[in-house]
């Protein structure tokens, strides 16, 4: 991994920052310099790479970091921001001579308002916990990653995470109303507000999914939902890819538009069962999770059509939950499915790219031929309603050259989902991991137009200046690094 | 197509290369351009400035694909809002955030294009449940300031690859680059509609209420709220007499009946409510969509104020010695309000109401010498500002692309 050099001049003051940044601090163990204590931060959810970073500092006001902030920007000095750090794309990888600003602390539900509506929250509260904020009353934060327990929303807005229920809730960008900002100079702004539609650029809108490049996301109004009065899943299984995909095309057809519609083929089903034992069946090719909600009476004609409908696609397995226990336990299954695959393999390498889903059967063999060419084995699971697809390749990170090779697989596998229609990453983030793909899908013109938005924002390239566009292509932009050189490890 | 005030006609590119011919053309001399689809919103924002050459995107037309199963449908820029509606019913579908009609608002004519919908960004009284422009919106291409043809996003609903610059061009009114063709995610319409209309509340407890509504399982896709003077204008008969505030529920025939009467006992009111059936419903709906009961008279100034549901009749309240005819849209959230134009549409005291509860107002119609006088929205600040003015030339440098018409300054 090509990593920007690090800046001599700066590294050679860290002493002195670190000072510098504890009289910004109320308390000094709130700037971490000490190796041993840096080390818990040096890597993320894509864990292969490494990287020290040169401070951490864990504030817990706006005001703390917008002084952190203009103290960087006014001492040229990188910094990284930093949620749970479970980003699968490399997000929260920090630079050697970086501050890693830290949200771990900013932890506060600020407001709940029912009658709007919202919740207002500190970027370090997690996905989960702005439900469990809201669900005395019924309500709900609609957007579901599987990390959710863990990911931070400040996370969640720079990656505009999504879920297994974002056919109909959407991703986290369509469940936002605003957002408070510090720019890498340190002012601070707010984008959106209380209120929908505002008018004006729809600055919020950019900033969501821009990865922690542009600013560092302090406080966070969420839309919140009244959960619906029930929700069941269908379990269905198929002999082949191709049925399954069929069936999921015949669903859409039909007008009915499921909550989730989950794919898992068989080495994804298997592992699942074996971890969890969530009673998925064992002996078919593809498993559709498809779930809908309403009341009972609802929940039951719409899965009898659903069924019906699969009826017409000869499934070899179908069975309809009937009790909240089973239906948790078919979505634990689901939800554990990277887990369930890390316990079959040494290693594996989540994939993220999207496609049309009428292209489903075609690019699933196609991710089997690759993968067979690089000698791995693959899993794929994957929200089939919109294509977002997750294909886990296997490999052992202590076979000399197999994380290269798996790498090159799955560049392979995004390329793929580029050519038939679709995009790197649906969920994940660019990163570091994909960063060198986006000449894939962008032409250079469109890459140069993006990096015109990250000059509006940061034009010294000073935050989190080594993710999403490739390194060389920043060549000559005022700050950025002229030459890439050091390797993290 | 009229010429303009110098009897040049427009130029219609049919092409976005044609378009980026006319964009680098103007760069290079600093000519504004003044963009448009058919014309029907020229009246929203604010008269481009300077001896502008006008530039009809409406040859940029056509679907260029649609796929029912993957719910997405891609179309020029310039194909009317109805052919796009028209295609997608032939399937049942639709999109999501249910695009006013504003000819009858704003006296103009022609046929809306897609392309006007998405650079002005109203979305209709769906936008509680399906969301906005910005969210249904998954693709764009667009010919920017700098004469440079760019694609953001693209057809797939779940992408999230480099900068969301898709998102950047709803309400933007074409000042950052010239949409030559937008994708949309598509959902099924629903097969039945019902609404319940509450009788006689007034705007406080109207709201009281919607919230109520909203916070139901029951999926309520519409909250509007006509008091009574609003209300004696509706084309729908069982509305006049009396305020009513309206709730709206899609879905399964087989669902409509069961939610309308938990709908009904969730509420626990005393005020009476009528039902309406599908037809009286969309009928009504329409009305409120594209605010058709502050059409007339029409030199009468036309507000859009967005704020909080709580805050909207509170704002009405503070504006109360204006006068105003008032609409509630988005469970009070939107309010549409029309009072007599002036010489400024009261914009400081209006402005200053939505603004103290956290919200913005729009000047949506105002007779052109107030529209040339006050900002279409309230001018952004300090940092925000800064932004806004950097972002706009990093797409326009030179500044031609419909400058002034949404920023002063951009
Ligand atoms: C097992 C597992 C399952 C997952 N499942 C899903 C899934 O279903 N859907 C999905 O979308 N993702 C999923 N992810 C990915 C990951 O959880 C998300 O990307 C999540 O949003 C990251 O949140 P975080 O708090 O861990 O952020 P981090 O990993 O700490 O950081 C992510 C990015 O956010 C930036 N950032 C952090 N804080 C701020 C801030 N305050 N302001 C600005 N930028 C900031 C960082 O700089 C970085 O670029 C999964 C990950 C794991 C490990």
């Amino acid at each position: 991994m090509q990593m920007p050099e690090p800046n001599a001049a700066v590294l050679a003051r860290r002493a002195q920052i670190a000072a510098d940044l504890r009289s910004l601090l109320p308390a000094p163990d709130m700037v971490i310099a000490a190796e041993d204590e840096l080390r818990a931060y040096e890597t993320d959810g894509l864990s292969a790479y490494r990287q020290m970073p040169m401070i951490v500092v864990l504030p817990e006001t706006t005001q703390q970091v917008s002084a952190i902030m203009r103290y960087c920007h006014m001492n040229g000095i990188r910094s990284v921001a930093r949620g749970a750090g479970t980003s699968l794309a490399g997000g929260a990888l920090p630079l050697a001579d970086s501050v890693v600003i830290g949200i771990s602390k900013m932890t506060r539900v600020v407001d709940v308002d029912f009658a709007n509506r919202t919740a207002t929250v500190q970027p370090g509260v997690t996905n989960m916990a702005i439900t469990t904020a809201v669900q005395h009353e019924g309500f709900f934060f609609a957007p579901d990653p599987s990390s959710q327990i863990a990911c931070t929303i400040a996370g969640n807005v720079a990656m505009n995470s999504g879920g297994a229920h974002c056919l109909k809730y959407g991703v986290t960008s369509n469940n936002l109303l605003g957002l408070e900002v510090v720019l890498p100079d340190g002012e601070v702004v707010r984008l959106g507000g209380p209120n929908l539609d505002g008018g004006g650029y729809d600055l919020m809108g950019l900033f969501t999914g821009s990865e922690g490049t542009l600013g560092i996301v302090t406080e966070i109004t969420v839309r919140i939902l009244h959960s619906p009065e029930g929700a069941r899943p269908i379990l269905m299984g198929f002999d082949s890819n191709e049925a399954a995909g069929a069936c999921v095309d015949a669903i859409i057809s039909s007008g009915i538009i499921p909550v989730a519609l989950e794919f898992m083929d068989k080495p994804a089903i298997h592992a699942a069962e074996a971890y969890v034992h969530a009673g998925y069946p064992l002996d078919v090719e593809a498993l559709l999770i498809v779930e809908v909600e309403g009341s009972d009476e609802e929940v039951d004609r719409l899965l009898g059509w659903i069924k019906e409908i699969a009826q017409r696609h000869n499934p070899s397995y179908l069975r309809i939950s009937t009790s909240e226990a089973e239906s948790q336990i078919i979505w634990k299954g689901r939800k554990s499915a990277f887990g369930a695959v890390g316990r079959i393999s040494p290693d594996y390498y989540c994939m993220d790219g999207t496609i049309p889903t009428g292209q489903l059967p075609g690019v699933l063999k196609r991710i089997g031929e690759i993968c067979d060419g690089y000698g791995f084995e693959v899993a794929n699971i994957f929200h089939a309603g919109d294509g977002n697809l997750h294909p886990l390749i296997m490999y052992d990170a202590n076979k000399a050259g197999d994380l290269e090779k798996a790498e090159n697989c799955g560049a392979d596998i995004l390329k793929l989902c580029v050519d038939v229609g679709g995009c790197l990453t649906g969920e994940h983030g660019v990163g570091v991991e994909k960063r060198d793909l986006m000449t894939y899908q962008f032409t250079e013109t469109e890459l140069e137009q993006q990096r015109r938005v990250k000059d509006v924002f940061d034009p010294a390239w000073l935050l989190n200046p080594h993710k999403i566009f490739p390194l060389s292509a920043r060549v000559g932009r005022l700050g950025a690094d002229a030459a890439p050189a050091a390797a993290a490890e | 197509m009229a010429p303009d005030a110098a009897g040049r006609q427009p130029l219609a590119p049919e092409t976005p290369d044609a378009l980026a011919d006319i964009v680098r053309a103007a760069a290079a001399d600093g000519t504004p351009l003044d963009l448009m689809g058919s014309g029907t919103r020229r009246g929203l924002g604010r008269p481009v400035a300077g001896n502008a050459r006008t530039v009809s995107l409406r040859g940029l037309m056509g679907v260029r694909q649609y796929s029912p199963t993957e719910l997405y449908i891609t179309v020029g820029a310039g194909t009317p809002l109805a052919e796009v509606a028209a295609t997608l019913a032939e399937k049942g579908q639709g999109l999501l955030f249910e695009p006013p009609d504003l000819r009858t608002l704003l006296g103009s004519a022609g046929e809306p294009t897609i392309g006007g919908a998405v650079a002005t960004g109203f979305a209709g009284p769906a936008r509680i449940a399906g969301g906005g422009i910005r969210d249904s919106l998954i693709g764009v291409e667009m010919v920017t300031g700098r004469a440079e043809a760019i694609r953001s996003g693209g057809r797939v609903m779940k992408n999230v690859t480099g900068y969301d610059l898709t998102k950047l061009t709803v309400g933007s009114f074409g000042t950052l680059g010239a949409l030559t063709e937008v994708t949309f995610k598509v959902l099924p319409t629903p097969r039945r509609m019902a609404t319940l209309a509450v009788r006689g509340l007034g705007d406080g407890d109207a709201r009281a209420l919607m919230s109520l509504a909203l916070a139901s399982p029951y999926e309520v896709t519409g909250a509007a709220h006509l008091p009574a003077a609003i209300a004696a204008r509706s084309e729908v008969a069982a509305l006049t007499d009396g305020a009513a505030t309206l709730l709206r529920l899609g879905g399964f025939a087989e669902s409509i009946d069961y939610r309308v009467g938990e709908l009904t006992d969730h509420l626990e009111t005393a005020a009476q409510i009528d039902v309406l059936d599908d037809d009286a419903s969309a009928a009504a709906w329409a009305e409120v969509r594209d605010v058709r009961a502050l059409a007339g008279p029409p030199d009468r100034a036309v507000w859009r104020i967005s704020v909080k549901p709580t805050a909207g009749p509170e704002v009405v309240a503070r504006l109360a010695d204006l006068l105003p005819d008032v609409l509630y849209d988005w469970g009070g959230g939107l309010v549409w309000l029309s009072l007599e134009a002036g010489e400024d549409a009261a914009a400081s005291v209006v402005r200053g109401a939505a603004e103290a509860a956290g919200g913005t107002a729009m000047l949506v119609r105002a007779p052109d010498g107030v529209r040339a006088a006050i900002p279409f929205q309230a001018p952004p600040t300090g940092a925000l500002a800064t932004v806004i003015a950097r972002l706009k030339s990093a797409f326009d440098p030179a500044g031609v692309l419909n400058p002034g018409r949404l920023y002063p300054e951009t």
